[in-house]
């Protein structure tokens, strides 16, 4: 068989919304191209490099249980609040049928995943977003869910680690969706105030009202190489000012620059890097 | 009226701005403070002390500019990071000497530019929301235009948030729905129905407490009515402890989509 009946044009992912949402940078075919670099790479050796490009380092996106199970140690991993569903609350039209939809492609019932795992034996309450339901939107069960995962780690004296990945606020909840920025700061902050670590990661890509929320407010803000971090995303704000953006304008390493970012780490060390953190609070080994 | 006729009054340059309201609520008494202490002093949000009745308050407002020139200067109320930063300043302030907080809201949105970006927007809002749910002292929004997304909510993490009849909120502009979902930003009257934005939706959904008449400019007996409307608030939330207040604040936002 023709190796290059395996790999999609680009152009091609990027025209489909479908495809955008379905398998934009981890392909299920045999090889995958590095959308960085564009250099052809065994699936499998993706997946072992966990899921980084061997050659320019470029960090493909993964899901949210992907990125648990890359994180924790193995089967520690306990979900909370898995049945939430998303409802059309203000009855915005093709919500219902975008939600099937993103319910079906992505197996998930929302963009967030909250639970409590185990890192270097560490017991913490973690919250993994995914790009594959809805960009990561923001509605109301993202926002609950999350809120009750910062209301879990207090009453249970634990800390908080969040992956991030959003577009934003989602607009087919309407403002309700906007209230969860003020909620989840609202539980951050009592978390915060009962003395527990708070470790967000920034990945590709976080803006909108989730940079404008929980994602900044992390006691240590860590972020993904490459990864686009906004308020505005970047076509917003050339529409808006008219004018082109600078190079690597608004990446981990632009936001670590200008002091937003506390460390840009690589996703091969981050576990490492996390059980570290852990430590250094005080966070001990539990049997 | 349409949704979307509300969304254009509540854009028109002759609707009342912050500083309208400042001055015909506070009068002479107003003493504005400018800047964040770290970078500058950001015109698209003004804020001071002033005396409400007997009552101190900080005010804050996001002012949009009453002539083509003033606009220009205010950046038509889109703030940059360090007028955040200035609001949650005099808001901190305001805590120290347990002063109620009253806060105006009329932006289209926080702004989208290099410095914004550069100066972390995304960062001064989340901090503005953080801080805000804890503040120790009674804080009231009120809506008096255009109440644009993350830019607005900024500083509407209140005890209380009221609207003007012909104010909108939302978490998106109606064009900026509109070209997202159907490509296509003339669509955006069919956009202002479905998000929901209206005084009176934004009731219907719990996530307001009071809509209010729009003054007139000349109209003092409106303003006195007013006045005496925001002293009761304040006099009310000032009789519960600081603690207290923040775990109402809290409670408020807890239950918009709860679960």
């Amino acid at each position: 068989m023709d190796l290059f009946t395996f790999i999609k044009p680009k152009n091609e992912l990027e025209q489909s919304e479908e495809a955008v949402v379905n398998r934009p940078y981890v392909p299920d075919e045999m090889w995958s191209k590095c959308p960085d670099c564009g250099t052809l790479l065994l699936t499998t050796d993706i997946e072992e490099n966990f899921h980084v490009c061997s050659k320019c380092n470029h960090h493909f996106r993964i899901g949210s249980r992907k990125r648990i199970e890359m994180i924790s140690d193995k089967d520690t991993f306990s979900e909370i609040d898995a049945d939430f569903v998303s409802k059309n609350i203000i009855d915005f039209p093709g919500y219902d049928e975008k939600l099937e939809s993103n319910k079906r492609r992505s197996g998930e019932k929302d963009s967030v995943v909250c639970g409590t795992c185990k890192i270097d034996g560490i017991e913490t309450v973690i919250i993994s977003m995914t790009a594959e339901f809805m960009m990561g939107s923001m509605g109301t069960v993202t926002g609950d869910k999350i809120t009750r995962a910062f209301e879990y780690a207090v009453d249970n004296g634990l800390p908080v680690i969040a992956f991030t990945v959003s577009g934003g606020a989602r607009m087919q909840e309407g403002i309700l969706s906007l209230m969860q920025m003020a909620k989840t700061s609202g539980a951050v902050k009592m978390h915060s105030d009962a003395g527990l670590l708070y470790i967000t990661v920034l990945t590709d890509p976080t803006s909108g009202g989730v940079t404008a929320s929980f994602a900044m407010e992390g006691d240590i803000i860590l972020a993904e190489p490459g990864a686009l971090i906004a308020f505005a995303g970047p076509r917003v704000i050339e529409q808006t000012i008219r004018q082109k953006l600078p190079k690597d304008f608004q990446t981990a390493e632009f936001l670590q620059e200008k002091g937003f970012v506390d460390k840009v780490v690589d996703r091969r060390y981050l576990k490492e890097t996390l059980a570290n953190l852990l430590r250094i609070h005080n966070y001990t080994e539990v049997q | 009226m349409s949704a979307y006729d509300n969304v254009l009054a509540a854009r028109s340059t002759n609707k009342l701005t912050s500083l309208d309201y400042i001055n015909a609520l506070f009068g002479d008494s107003f003493i504005e403070l400018h800047g964040d202490r770290n970078f500058a002093d950001d015109k698209a949000v003004v804020g001071g002390v002033g005396m409400l009745n007997n009552m101190p308050v900080t005010v804050i407002g996001l002012e949009k500019g009453r002539n083509t020139k003033e606009r220009m200067e205010r950046n038509f109320g889109a703030a940059h990071p360090e007028g955040y930063r200035k609001a949650l300043r005099l808001m901190k302030q305001a805590e120290k000497f347990h002063r109620p907080i009253l806060c105006f809201v009329d932006t289209s949105g926080a702004f989208c530019g290099i410095g914004a970006e550069e100066r972390g927007q995304g960062h001064a809002i989340a901090t503005n929301l953080m801080e805000m749910m804890a503040l120790k002292t009674p804080v009231l929004s009120v809506f008096i235009g255009e109440g644009g997304s993350g830019g607005a909510i900024a500083l509407a993490v209140a005890d209380e948030v009221w609207m003007m009849e012909n104010s909108v909120y939302s978490v998106i502009s109606p064009e900026g729905c509109a070209s997202i979902l159907w490509k296509d930003s003339s669509k955006a009257a069919e956009a202002a129905e479905c998000l929901k934005m209206t005084a009176k939706d934004l009731f219907e959904l719990g996530v307001v407490e009071r809509i209010l008449r729009e003054p007139k400019a000349s109209d003092q007996k409106m303003f006195e009515s007013m006045k005496l409307l925001i002293c009761r608030t304040f006099e009310k939330n000032l009789a519960v402890s600081g603690e207290d207040l923040a775990k109402l604040r809290y409670h408020r936002f807890r239950k918009i989509g709860q679960q």
